[in-house]
């Protein structure tokens, strides 16, 4: 079972990847619509990623009040 | 007319499929531009279904099939009007999509639509006028109405009452959550899945397969399996018109279209 850091490098790891950004630019704390730049079609393109990657449901309203990766990668985790 | 090149939408006819290509930037939301040249397909459909097996309706756009009813357009033709102008307009709209998505429904022809990306409100209302739902696998569906209290107006609830268990209906209609296609498949909504932009040449494959049957042995079979459910297409129009008059009602769609979000309502 991954630990809430390991879950949340791969969040990180996957947003760096699909959006095609260094990931040493990025970092847990980070608001990802603001680093990133991303409208509601992309963060709901980087939710369907999430949980394919994850292999789970994650419901969109999971992501009210989430604006960092950390706070995103909890939301995976109770998921898991 | 075997072809026409709308400003939203285009079809043509290809060996024995016509393909309704969908392409009204930003995420072809459905508005009366759209609504009027659905009509002239509609109008031109009998005379396609003479040389044709199938429909395929799919969108060109890059990041959705279709993100919905044009709730902007809806908005800014709103605000002007009292209450039952307002009502009256949204009632002649509803009646004449649920007639084009009626036609659909009831063609002759076998229907697919190939899904990708966003595939939200009315376009979810659009694809489940079809016989068949192919999405790939970043596809996502969604009824979010409830979002901007509202209900589906499109004729959606019928039509998934129709195909889903009520358990999943209640699950997108009371939580206006999106699904994942992997997630639809799984419940029965997605016939089959595609790899990410291949939703369109499965659906190409599947239209070559169709016609390979007797026409009149397709059309009968779908006329008994698919009946449509003209009491409860027509109840929802009542209960949408019913709940538009609320005042949350304008102020969600305010917000709405002060946005320049696509999807503004979400989370």
């Amino acid at each position: 079972m991954r630990t809430i850091d390991q879950t949340t490098e791969e969040v990180l790891d996957l947003a760096a990847k699909h959006f095609k950004v260094p990931r040493e630019s990025l970092s847990a704390s980070d608001d990802f619509f603001k680093k990133l730049g991303i409208d509601s079609l992309q963060a709901l393109e980087m939710l369907t990623r999430l949980e394919h990657h994850f292999d789970i449901e994650l419901p969109d309203y999971e992501m009210q009040g989430v604006s960092d990766f950390r706070t995103l990668a909890t939301r995976i985790q109770s998921r898991l | 007319m075997n072809s026409f090149t709308g400003t939203t939408l285009s079809w043509s006819l290809q060996e024995s499929t016509v393909e309704l290509e969908l392409h009204r930037p930003p995420a072809n939301e459905i508005g009366s531009e759209m609504l009027a040249e659905l009509e002239q397909f509609i109008a031109a459909l009998d005379g396609l279904a003479q040389n044709a097996s199938a429909v395929i309706v799919h969108s060109s756009l890059p990041a959705s099939f279709s993100a919905g009813a044009d709730l902007r357009e809806l908005y800014h033709a709103s605000l002007p009007l009292d209450a039952a102008a307002r009502l009256t307009g949204v009632r002649e709209f509803l009646h004449r999509i649920h007639a084009v998505l009626n036609a659909l429904d009831d063609t002759p022809l076998t229907t697919i639509a190939a899904v990708h990306g966003v595939c939200f409100g009315g376009g979810f209302e659009l694809a489940l006028a079809c016989d068949l739902i192919i999405a790939d696998k970043m596809a996502r569906f969604c009824f979010p109405e409830l979002r901007l209290g509202l209900i589906p107006g499109f004729g959606g609830i019928p039509r998934l009452r129709r195909d889903l268990g009520n358990a999943v209906v209640r699950d997108l209609l009371l939580t206006g959550r999106s699904m994942n296609a992997q997630k639809a498949s799984s419940v029965g909504l997605v016939s089959q899945l595609a790899a990410e932009g291949e939703a369109l040449r499965v659906a190409r494959a599947t239209a070559a397969q169709v016609a390979k049957f007797d026409r009149a042995t397709s059309a009968a079979a779908k006329r008994f399996l698919k009946p449509i459910p003209h009491e409860e297409l027509r109840r929802e129009i009542d209960l949408f018109c019913e709940l538009f008059t609320r005042a949350a009602v304008m102020e969600g769609l305010r917000k709405f279209a002060e946005s320049s979000d696509a999807l503004p309502y979400l989370p």
